[in-house]
C-alpha cells in the first residue's frame, strides 16, 4: 500500500509551482493533502477535475496541483466556476476558497451558487483571518477577537458556515477539522460525490495572525486545540447545551437529494429538440 | 429570397451571436440591454448552447471566463453600471487571454444616470475602465444591420485574438427598429480559436510566439494548464522576475497593437479634398452623414470619419486620412461631454483645428446641430 504522502506527490506540480506560499506549520497544505486523498479514492481522472479558486491563501491551493486549474479575482470563484460547470456538466469542478474570500466579497456569489444547487465542491478553508493581507477580521472572526483592524477586539458578528450553506440550498454540508484528517479525508469525498452544490467546512490555523493577536499560540498548539474544542455532531445531540457552550461541532450537518442545476438544464435543452 | 426582418438593435446582438457560433451567455437584468439576455435565454437552449441569469454583473462577467476556458464562445450584455461592475473581471480576461464579448447599450451616467436615455459616455471606459495597463478592442455599430455584422466581428476578434471585445452600443440602437437583410450563412467568416496540436508536456497555454498569437487549448483537453489574473509566465505560474514581467505585458500589448490593419475599420468619406471633416462614431454617425450632405448642397467641403473600431486607435491610419493639405478643422461629434475628441486631438496634424461637438442631455445630435457646427468653425 502507498504511503498516504506518496498519494500527494503523484499529484503536484514539483518542478513547476513550488515553494509554495503558506507559513510554515499552516493547516491549507493539511486540506491540499485530504483533497488529494479524496480525489485518489475516488478515482476521477485528473482532466476531468477543475478547481478554481479566488484570491487569498487558500486560494493559492490550485497552483500546485495537476488538475485543470483556474485561479480567479477576489470572492468570484463560484461565479468562475459556475460558468465552467455549466459550460462542461461532466467536469467535476471543485472550488477552493477562504473565509474572506467566500463570505465576505463572495458571499452572493455562495449563497446563489448553493440556490442554484449547481453542481460544484466548495471547500471552504476558515481559518478566521484575512491572512494573505496581513490579519484583518473576516466574516469568521469570533466577537471581541484581535485581528488588525479590529485592535480593540472584534464588534461584528459571525456567520455559522453549516446554517448559511443549508439555508441558501446547499444538498450536502459538512465541517471538518486540519486536526481530525481521517474525517476530513472523508467529508471531502462524500462531497465530491454528491451530485449537487457541496460544502465542506475545513477549520483551520493562522498562527502567524489569528494565533499571534490572540495568544492563541503556535501552530502545533492550535491545531492540538481543535482536538479540545472540536465535539462531533452524533455525540453533540446526545448532550446538554451548556456543554456546547463555546464548542465547534464537526460532522455531516446537511445530507440531501434534489434536482441538480446543469441536469434541469440538460433536460430543458433535451426537451426543446425539434422545436 | 433574401430574409429581410425588422429588428431592434438588441435583437440583431441577439442573431449575430447566433450566427456567429455564441454557445454561451451569462448576464443580469439591466436596462436598456435586457433584451439581449431576453432573446438568448430563448434561443440558446434550442441549439444546445447556455444561458445563465448570474445574481450580478460581476458573476455573468465571471462565468463567461469560466465558460470560455472550456471551450465555449462566450458573451455578456450590460449597460453603464453594470459595465462599471465588470471592469475588474474583463482586466481578468484581458491578462488571462480568454475571448470573451462585452455588449454595452450605453445610457446616461454617471451613476443610475439615464436608464432608458441614450448617450455615448463610456468610450473611455471602455478603454481604459480596467486597473492597470491596458489594450482594449471596441466595436461602434452605427445601424442595426451593422449590429449583426459588428456582433460577428466581435465574436471573431475575441477569438483571434484571445482577449476580450466590447461591442459598444447605446440606447437608440439597442431599441431603435429598422429593416435589416439577414446574412446569407457562408457569406461571412466565423473564426474559432486555434487549438494546440502539439503534446501535452510541451504545450505553454500562455506561449509567447514570434506572432504573440498563441493557441488556447480548453479545459478537459488533456492538457491541465494553470490559468491565474497573477502576471505569470508562459505556462502560466505566477512570477516576478522582471523581465518574464515585462515579456507579458508586452506580449499582451502587442498582440493587438501589431495588428491594428486587421482590428481597426475606419470609414471615410469626401475627405481628399475636405477643408472640415466631421468625427462620429455610432448612431451620430448617421446624423453626422446627414448633415455633411447637407454642407455640401452648400458647397462647402466637408469629409466624414467614422471610426467602426473604436479601440484601440490606428494612429497611422488617422495620419493619413488628416493628411489632406486642404484640412483646417475637425469636428468630433458625440453623446458625452466630449471623451473621443481627446483621442482625434492626439493624432491629428498640428496645424488642424480640433473642436467637440458634445451633447450630454440624453437626446441625439442633430443633422441641423452638426450642420450648425460645419457653418460655425469653418
Amino acid at each position: 500500500m502507498l504511503q498516504k504522502s506518496d498519494v500527494i506527490h503523484q499529484y503536484l506540480r514539483p518542478k513547476k509551482a513550488f515553494p509554495n506560499v503558506w507559513c510554515p506549520g499552516c493547516g491549507i497544505g493539511i486540506v491540499m493533502g485530504s483533497l488529494v486523498r479524496a480525489i485518489d479514492k475516488l478515482q476521477i481522472a485528473r482532466d476531468d477535475i477543475t478547481l478554481v479558486s479566488g484570491i487569498g491563501c487558500s486560494s493559492r491551493l490550485p497552483v500546485y496541483l495537476d488538475f485543470n486549474t483556474l485561479h480567479t479575482t477576489h470572492g468570484r470563484a463560484l461565479a468562475f466556476a459556475t460558468g465552467v460547470k455549466l459550460a462542461k456538466p461532466k467536469m467535476k469542478v471543485i472550488v477552493i476558497t477562504g473565509d474572506g474570500d467566500c463570505l465576505a466579497i463572495g458571499g452572493n456569489h455562495f449563497i446563489h451558487a448553493a440556490r442554484r444547487n449547481i453542481d460544484i465542491t466548495t471547500i471552504l478553508i476558515n481559518n478566521m483571518i484575512y491572512g494573505m493581507t496581513g490579519g484583518q477580521f473576516s466574516p469568521t472572526t469570533p466577537s471581541e477577537s484581535f485581528a488588525t483592524t479590529s485592535p480593540y477586539g472584534n464588534k461584528e458578528n459571525q456567520f455559522d458556515i453549516p446554517k448559511l450553506a443549508i439555508a441558501a440550498g446547499a444538498s450536502y454540508v459538512a465541517r471538518g477539522t486540519v486536526y481530525h484528517v481521517t474525517q476530513l479525508d472523508e467529508l471531502i469525498t462524500e462531497a465530491i460525490t454528491k451530485r449537487g452544490f457541496s460544502v465542506v467546512e475545513a477549520f483551520s490555523n493562522c498562527h502567524t495572525y489569528y494565533g499571534r493577536l490572540n495568544r492563541a499560540g503556535d501552530a502545533v498548539k492550535m491545531i492540538d486545540d481543535m482536538k479540545k474544542n472540536v465535539i462531533p455532531l452524533k455525540a453533540a445531540a446526545k448532550m446538554p447545551p451548556e456543554k456546547l457552550e463555546g464548542k465547534m461541532l464537526t460532522g455531516v450537518f446537511a445530507d440531501v437529494e434534489k434536482d441538480e442545476y446543469c441536469d434541469r438544464y440538460d433536460q430543458l435543452i433535451e426537451s426543446l429538440k425539434g422545436k | 429570397m433574401a430574409d429581410v426582418r425588422l429588428l431592434q438593435g438588441n435583437e440583431a446582438v441577439v442573431e449575430g451571436a447566433m450566427l456567429g457560433g455564441l454557445t454561451f451567455f451569462a448576464g443580469y437584468p439591466i436596462t436598456p440591454s435586457t433584451e439581449v439576455a431576453e432573446g438568448l435565454a430563448r434561443k440558446l437552449p434550442k441549439v444546445g448552447g447556455k444561458f445563465i441569469q448570474m445574481e450580478d454583473e460581476i458573476a455573468s462577467m465571471a462565468a463567461i471566463i469560466g465558460a470560455a476556458c472550456t471551450g465555449a464562445k462566450t458573451m455578456t450584455a450590460t449597460s453603464g453600471p453594470g459595465f462599471s461592475l465588470m471592469q475588474e473581471n474583463i482586466g481578468y480576461a484581458y491578462i488571462a487571454e480568454v475571448p470573451c464579448v462585452i455588449v454595452n447599450v450605453q445610457r446616461g451616467g454617471p451613476s443610475t444616470g439615464l436608464p432608458t436615455k441614450v448617450a455615448q459616455a463610456d468610450t473611455m471606459q471602455a478603454r481604459w475602465g480596467t486597473h492597470g495597463d491596458y489594450v482594449a478592442i471596441a466595436l461602434a455599430p452605427q445601424s442595426v444591420e451593422e449590429t449583426i455584422m459588428l456582433t460577428i466581428r466581435a465574436m471573431n476578434l475575441s477569438e483571434e485574438y484571445r482577449t476580450p471585445v466590447i461591442l459598444l452600443m447605446d440606447e437608440v440602437l439597442g431599441h431603435m427598429r429598422e429593416k435589416v437583410v439577414m446574412p446569407e450563412p457562408g457569406t461571412f467568416k466565423v473564426v474559432n480559436r486555434t487549438k494546440p496540436t502539439v503534446p501535452a508536456n510541451w504545450y505553454k497555454h500562455f506561449e509567447i510566439t514570434p506572432s504573440f498569437k498563441s493557441p488556447m487549448a480548453s479545459f478537459g483537453d488533456g492538457y491541465r494548464f494553470h490559468v491565474t489574473g497573477l502576471t505569470h509566465n508562459e505556462e502560466g505560474f505566477p512570477t516576478s522576475e522582471s523581465k518574464k514581467i515585462h515579456d507579458k505585458l508586452f506580449k499582451l500589448q502587442n498582440k493587438i497593437m501589431r495588428y491594428v490593419d486587421d482590428i481597426c475599420e475606419i470609414e471615410t468619406d469626401g475627405m481628399e479634398d475636405a477643408h472640415v471633416a466631421v468625427v462620429a462614431y455610432g448612431n451620430v454617425a448617421r446624423a453626422a452623414k446627414q448633415a455633411i450632405q447637407m454642407a455640401r448642397h452648400r458647397r462647402m467641403k466637408v469629409g466624414q470619419v467614422r471610426p467602426i473600431t473604436i479601440w484601440p486607435t490606428h494612429d497611422k491610419k488617422y495620419h493619413e486620412i488628416f493628411s489632406s493639405k486642404s484640412l483646417e478643422v475637425i469636428i468630433v461629434a458625440e453623446l458625452n461631454q466630449g471623451q473621443y475628441v481627446t483621442e482625434i486631438e492626439r493624432v491629428a496634424p498640428k496645424h488642424v483645428k480640433v473642436v467637440s461637438l458634445a451633447r450630454f442631455d440624453s437626446e441625439l445630435i442633430t443633422p441641423d446641430q452638426i450642420l450648425n457646427k460645419i457653418k460655425e468653425v469653418r
